[in-house]
């Protein structure tokens, strides 16, 4: 891949709190984009389903999180081991400008997408700016 | 025990070995993390059952068309890409975190592989990968007979 950075990051947790599964936590490689009426984040989660993955938007963090089942197979040994297998989770903090209920969400092959639309009020309060 | 003891004091303590053993340690660290040797994509986990291998390996948002597998000897190449995501017109990125492009790896197995057996899937990102080993490979039970 064009980028060289291909390995799994833990995620940071806030300070002073603490998970209480006791499983590894990755931060999950993010795109984020901004479209003229949404801003697009896109997150690579492989393991996940729509099923365990989870967003919460509460003030102005929005945080996606993802749960991965251990990967035992059954009746087989794990003999050689390059990358760990955890949850996801991870932070942003978003501006006002979200319409909180008309965020989108879908799951497939491991990619989260999400779009939060930019409320009508601030689409509106947009000035335009003329040269002279 | 006794031959541990006897290889330590046989050999003596020699501290040049001990540097040239840290030394080793050091280059091993740097190499995983140094930019101009980039760990090599996808990284696999590597599950192993009597006569199977199952290999593992994280490829989130790709085309199961776009993947290819290939299996000679004892040895089975992944091969793929990921396509990146087009822009339109007046979109652009606060950031990008995701690569995207073509990327194949080789990984050799110790026994030879029955290569019409070998099955994959891809679920949820994930791809799985069966490699069950040759029948003409699988090691022969003698039976020792006895009078």
């Amino acid at each position: 891949m064009a980028n060289t950075d291909v390995e799994k990051r833990e995620a940071q947790s806030p300070s002073g709190t603490e998970r209480t599964r006791s499983r590894r936590v990755y931060s999950p490689r993010v795109d984020i984009y901004e479209a003229k009426d949404a801003i697009m984040l896109v997150a690579d989660m492989p393991g996940v389903d729509e099923k365990t993955v989870d967003i919460t938007l509460e003030k102005n963090v929005l945080t996606i999180t993802g749960a991965v089942e251990p990967d035992a197979l059954e009746g087989y040994q794990l003999a050689y081991n390059e990358y760990g297998t955890g949850d996801y989770q991870r932070s942003f903090t978003v501006s006002d400008e979200i319409d909180r209920d008309r965020i989108m969400a879908t799951v497939k092959n491991g990619v989260l997408r999400l779009t939060l639309p930019k409320s009508e009020k601030v689409k509106a309060k947009k000035i335009t700016v003329r040269a002279e | 025990m006794f031959w541990q003891d006897f290889g330590r004091v046989g050999r003596g303590w020699d501290p040049s070995r001990e540097i040239e053993g840290l030394r080793r340690e050091m280059n091993r660290l740097f190499a995983r993390t140094s930019p101009w040797e980039a760990p090599e994509f996808p990284a696999m986990n590597i599950w192993v059952q009597d006569h199977n291998a199952l290999v593992t390996a994280e490829l989130p948002g790709i085309d199961a068309k776009d993947l290819d597998i290939s299996v000679i000897g004892d040895a089975m190449t992944l091969s793929g890409h990921r396509e990146a995501d087009v822009l339109k017109e007046g979109e652009s990125y606060h950031r990008q975190e995701r690569g995207s492009g073509s990327f194949a790896r080789t990984v050799r197995l110790p026994f030879r592989i029955e290569a019409d057996k070998v099955s994959a899937k891809y679920e949820r990102g994930i791809l799985q990968i069966t490699l069950p080993r040759a029948e003409e490979d699988k090691p022969k039970k003698i039976q020792i007979k006895s009078k």
